[in-house]
């Protein structure tokens, strides 16, 4: 099966390389292209990178509680920049404050995120889902 | 004596440079405008017997030439995204030496093809998708070419998973297609060698014969590569030295001009401060960037309009002295300054040509605000501690004052965002050789590097 291609990096005015670093790893081992954009990172790269790369999958991280601004719009603009369809994946530090997790899941799912993950969570669980997600058979 | 004969032929003037090898000195330099219309021979003739030859005639060893004549090497290119293939592809065109008219992103326009057919490039440059990324740009956009009403020379630089099929379509229409490999083969890897060369042997094997330069190829070896492609490689070889020869490290060179003001750096430009995030395109190593809009005559009004307030600021003229100084310029584009006051225009003009092209080539910084106090961001090359900065072109020779000029370049306390050098050495290229030993380089690096050591003085 051809090689999935996904674009990670860090959203917004968020710094947080450690676990950039970590990701990058983590899906390039699971046999994933990673194009990493970085920490600093604008909506606009996401799209860009993934429409040179014909990417499968956005992988948004944001540490720094500030996510729901950065990430706002990002569905609507890939619409506009003609690749709508795209898989688009959010985890960390997402909001502000302890915040019941369903309703932040429920903010970013009404945004159009496919799936979203709470602080924590272990890269298995996000390769696990891109996996079903994108009809690949388990190795 | 060894002596080597070294021609520009240029839009407006064919430069011709005598140079002896064994001494290592330039035996003489001389101009006439160039005859691109009848015969190209003409002007070079007439530039070749200002110069006193020898006893017993003149017994070249070699004789290289390099053109921007009949309207340079006219490029178009076309990419993806804008900020990432079609940027990519604009730089490996500039860095081919070529006058690049236009670069079109994502798949080309009904308009955007009638603009091609209108302008008749000389080469067209097909980029677009990561290898192994998107596709379709590229073979949309070769199917959209290949139904031109015209023949071109096209080199393929995009995802070289479709620069193949690309090419075949091509072929229908377009004579000589050539694959090169990709400028952009990953995300933010920018790989324009490849691209470079192809266009440099598409510019030797068509476009001389093609422009009418192959008359003069008779009498001359050859013409080796557009003239902005010499300068360019005449500044990597003076940044980086040759065998034991040391050169002079990294450093930019500005050319104003007439028409365009172009600026070359050799350097790497990382960053200079800790705690830097470098964001956006890589690079060149060797950059060159052209500003149509910032020249001395041709593009003067231009130059006004682009540098605002800023030029009346620096000269202390009313509206109507600057107008009626322009009217000048505009009845004649080669007026030599006759009173005090056109040179002071002209130094003026002349600082704001240099300093917006260098403003324009140079990395910014940004501070970012983020929860943990700021951070950094830079794009482009900062070039705050580059040591050398080179003037060459007509206007700064011609100037008694060029270092006031060239001081453009340096780096502005009020603008602190642009990474323009802070502290560098100034030099000029007071007998215009650098395009001749760009040429001289392809014989005899290690004298053209000593050569330019020589002559092209510190201020």
């Amino acid at each position: 099966m051809k090689q999935k291609t996904l674009v990670l990096g860090v959203i917004g005015s968020d710094v947080h390389a450690v676990g950039n670093r970590i990701l990058d790893y983590a899906f390039t081992h699971a046999g994933f292209k990673v194009i990493n954009i970085g920490v600093l990172a604008t909506q606009e790269e996401f799209i860009n990178a993934a429409i040179e790369t014909n990417a499968d999958v956005l992988l948004v991280s944001s540490l720094y509680g500030h996510g729901e601004m950065d990430c706002r719009g990002l569905r609507e603009k890939c619409q506009e920049k003609g690749i709508g369809d795209i898989l688009m994946y959010v985890g960390g530090n997402l909001v502000v404050g302890k915040q019941d997790f369903e309703s932040v899941k429920e903010r970013f799912l009404a945004m159009g995120f496919n799936r979203v993950y709470p602080p924590g969570t272990m890269p298995e669980v996000p390769i696990k889902d891109l996996r079903e997600d994108l009809g690949m058979s388990e190795e | 004596m060894q002596a080597v004969l070294l021609i520009d032929f240029g839009s407006t003037y064919t430069k011709v440079t005598v140079v002896d090898l064994d001494s290592e000195e330039i035996v003489g330099t001389a101009r006439a405008g160039t005859t691109i219309e009848t015969n190209i021979m003409d002007g070079l003739n007439k530039a070749l017997a200002e110069i006193p030859e020898p006893s017993g005639g003149w017994n070249f060893v070699r004789k290289l030439a390099c053109s921007s004549a009949a309207g340079g090497l006219k490029m178009m290119a076309s990419g993806l995204v804008k900020e990432l293939t079609a940027e990519a592809a604009r730089r490996a065109a500039l860095g081919a030496g070529a006058r690049l008219l236009e670069v079109f992103s994502y798949e080309l326009t009904a308009q955007d093809l009638e603009k091609i057919i209108a302008a008749k490039p000389d080469i067209f440059l097909l980029a677009g998708g990561t290898d192994g990324g998107n596709k379709e740009i590229l073979l949309k956009n070769a199917e959209l070419l290949s139904t031109l009403p015209i023949s071109l020379p096209v080199v393929v630089a995009g995802n070289k998973a479709a620069a193949v099929q690309a090419a075949d379509l091509l072929r229908q229409r377009h004579a000589p297609v050539v694959v090169a490999d990709n400028v952009m083969p990953d995300l933010g890897v920018l790989a324009v060698d490849s691209a470079r060369m192809a266009i440099r042997d598409i510019f030797l094997s068509h476009i001389v014969h093609a422009k009418g330069l192959d008359k003069a190829e008779e009498f001359l070896e050859r013409i080796m590569m557009p003239t902005p492609a010499a300068v360019l490689s005449a500044a990597e070889l003076l940044a980086e030295g040759s065998g034991s020869e040391r050169g002079l490290g990294e450093l930019m060179i500005v050319d104003v001009g007439g028409a365009t003001t172009d600026v070359h750096s050799i350097a790497k430009g990382d960053p200079s401060k800790p705690s830097v995030t470098l964001k956006g395109l890589p690079e060149p190593f060797a950059k060159r960037t052209v500003e149509g809009d910032l020249g001395m005559r041709y593009s003067s009004e231009a130059l006004v309009e682009a540098s605002g307030r800023r030029l009346y600021d620096y000269l202390g003229w009313t509206d109507e002295q600057v107008a009626s100084q322009l009217g000048l310029f505009k009845e004649n584009p080669w007026r030599i300054p006759q009173t005090e006051e056109e040179a002071e225009f002209d130094a003026a003009m002349g600082r704001m040509a240099v300093g917006l092209a260098v403003d324009r080539h140079v990395g910014t910084i940004e501070v970012i605000y983020t929860p943990f106090g700021a951070t950094y961001v830079q794009r482009g090359k900062d070039l705050t501690p580059l040591p050398v900065v080179i003037g060459t072109g007509g206007v700064l020779l011609h100037h008694p004052n060029a270092l006031k000029i060239l001081k453009g370049s340096l780096f502005d306390s009020a603008e602190p965002t642009l990474l323009k050098p802070q502290k560098p050495r100034f030099y000029l290229d007071k007998d215009y050789i650098l395009a001749a030993m760009g040429l001289l380089r392809e014989v005899a690096p290690q004298a053209a590097l000593r050569m330019m050591k020589k002559y092209v003085v510190e201020l």
